[in-house]
């Protein structure tokens, strides 16, 4: 039985130093128009969110363009994320040890991570922003759709129109935010942007984010004994 | 009879406010205007509209705008609903009065109501495409309008339309270029009935108080000015005959003022998103000083080696 994170394409290469392929071409292609999209919209999302912003227009040619450009990008980053949620979800489903290693966040953040449970594909907070991309994104591209006025008007009421506006407002801020932690853990975390530029991390890399992953790499994708030992 | 304003010069006149008149301007501050104008208003009298739509042939006249020929949906409005080419429509209501049981035919004039608190400007994100006038009116600049649709969201009185033709919001200017040479808005102009007066707010107030004593002599206990506090007042104001009940009008709300979300979205979100996302940033930065990056250490290179070189498949 494959381990339930072991996702399509991952696998581990001896040598010195060990490398690991995390991501495939097709999930790091996937991942890019996702990120291309939503820095595109986020930026031309707070122009029309913050006056002191709105100078951020003239990068979409005007507010007349970004006003209309700027749900099309929506449409393509839902697609392209429901891309990477086929890809990911399944390696992102909730685990007990997660709960223990959010309860541990403060270890996470000083990184003593020798005093974390061992790491499968994603770690929780990982499957934290996986799962809130997911959810808000989906409330993103359904309160859009009721303040796309130029095609989408005559379907609901002002009222729902307004709620709607507040709605994409604060579900958009709350993404950036989310956007600005994985982000920053991507930096923080060195040698993490290697698994979506050429697609793979090294061995030690591995060993010390994501033990359990790499346990079941070397071991076969677990048909043989898949038993974690506590990370020492 | 309201003393009718006298006909314009055939001089060009040059405008009597403009720019510097601007008390406040969307998405963007205006520098405090050095003068203070008269507040002007429009005074809309539905006791005595006989319904001949002069105003809204007149106001497509002044404005050289066409509405496209529509149909029938069974009811004296025509168009239906406000578009981006009819900036006022007549809303035809037949009312019967339960306490006479008489049927009552009550026409009003729609439109923008040039609210001294517009909704459509705090809503607006675009700088300038919105401003208001220390007179009272409310003006939509459309080189400036990118057609978010965000005004709509914000008026309490649902006016503003989006052109499908070039994206930009239109309502009613209050004439205001006609304002600027002294003379009074199209509509008022055309209206065989005066049913439509313009003059300054407080000249309005008056020739209201003795039209509503005039209705109240006849029987309409309720007559009563329109003038919302809810918006701080409008330059637009109704005669009511029954003031008490405004929402038999065609809808017109009992006391508008901008929705609460509206006021949500454009005060505390816009400034605790602001925040929030800073925050988050600022909290990164720290974070990384006081750590230092996550490196991983060659000892972990040499134990995944050990253990990619053990059972390695």
């Amino acid at each position: 039985m494959t381990a339930y994170d072991v996702e399509p394409g991952d696998a581990v290469h001896p040598g010195d130093p060990v490398q690991v392929d995390r991501y495939t071409v097709g999930a790091r292609i996937n991942h890019w128009i996702t990120a291309v999209s939503l820095v595109l919209l986020a930026l031309s999302g707070l122009a029309l969110f913050h006056p002191d912003l709105f100078f951020l227009t003239v990068l979409f040619g005007g507010g007349q363009n970004t006003r209309a450009i700027h749900p099309w990008i929506g449409v393509l980053l839902f697609f392209s994320f429901a891309g990477l949620f086929i890809r990911f979800w399944r390696a992102n489903l909730w685990e007990h040890t997660d709960n223990v290693w959010l309860a541990k966040l403060r270890d996470v953040l000083t990184g003593h991570e020798e005093r974390l449970p061992e790491v499968g594909k994603y770690n929780a907070g990982q499957k934290v922003v996986f799962w809130s991309m997911s959810v808000l994104i989906i409330v993103l591209i359904t309160s859009g759709i009721v303040i796309w006025d130029q095609y989408f008007s005559e379907y609901t009421s002002l009222e729902q129109k307004r709620i709607a506006v507040l709605t994409h407002s604060i579900t958009a801020i709350i993404a950036i935010c989310v956007w600005i932690v994985h982000v920053y853990a991507a930096i923080w975390v060195r040698g993490t942007i290697g698994a979506m530029t050429r697609g793979q991390v090294t061995g030690g890399w591995a060993w010390r984010h994501h033990r359990k992953w790499l346990r079941e790499l070397v071991t076969g994708k677990g048909d043989r004994n898949t038993t974690v030992t506590p990370a020492k | 009879m309201f003393p009718p304003l006298p006909n314009p010069t055939v001089q060009p006149t040059p405008a009597v406010f403009g720019e510097q008149d601007l008390i406040r301007r969307s998405a963007s501050s205006v520098p405090a205007p050095a003068r203070q104008l008269t507040p002007m208003a429009k005074l809309i009298d539905v006791s005595k509209c006989i319904g001949c739509k002069a105003c809204q042939a007149a106001c497509l006249e002044w404005n050289d705008l066409r509405q496209e020929v529509g149909s029938n949906v069974g009811v004296y409005d025509n168009p239906s609903d406000l578009t981006p080419d009819s900036l006022t429509v007549m809303r035809f209501t037949e009312w019967v009065n339960p306490e006479t049981q008489n049927l009552e035919w009550l026409i009003r004039k729609d439109g923008c109501m040039h609210c001294a608190d517009p909704g459509c400007l705090k809503a607006c994100p675009a700088p300038g495409a919105i401003v208001q006038y220390s007179n009272g009116i409310v003006d939509f600049v459309h080189e400036n309008c990118i057609g978010c649709g965000y005004c709509i969201k914000g008026c309490p009185f649902n006016i503003p339309r989006i052109s499908k033709v070039d994206n930009k919001a239109y309502k009613c200017t209050l004439c205001s270029d006609r304002v600027a040479v002294g003379q009074g808005p199209a509509c008022q102009k055309a209206c065989p009935t005066q049913a439509i007066v313009f003059g300054t707010k407080d000249d309005m107030k008056k020739w209201a108080d003795a039209r509503i004593t005039d209705l109240k002599s006849r029987g309409y206990k309720n007559a009563g000015l329109y003038d919302p506090p809810g918006v701080d007042g409008t330059h637009v104001m109704y005669v009511l005959q029954h003031a008490d009940q405004p929402q038999i009008y065609a809808g017109l709300p009992a006391n508008p003022r901008i929705s609460l979300i509206v006021e949500v979205w454009k005060g505390v979100t816009k400034y605790a998103g602001l925040a929030a996302m800073a925050g988050m940033a600022i909290f990164g930065a720290l974070h990384y000083l006081v750590t230092g990056p996550n490196n991983v250490s060659p000892d972990e290179e040499e134990k995944a080696k050990h253990l990619a070189g053990g059972p390695a498949s």
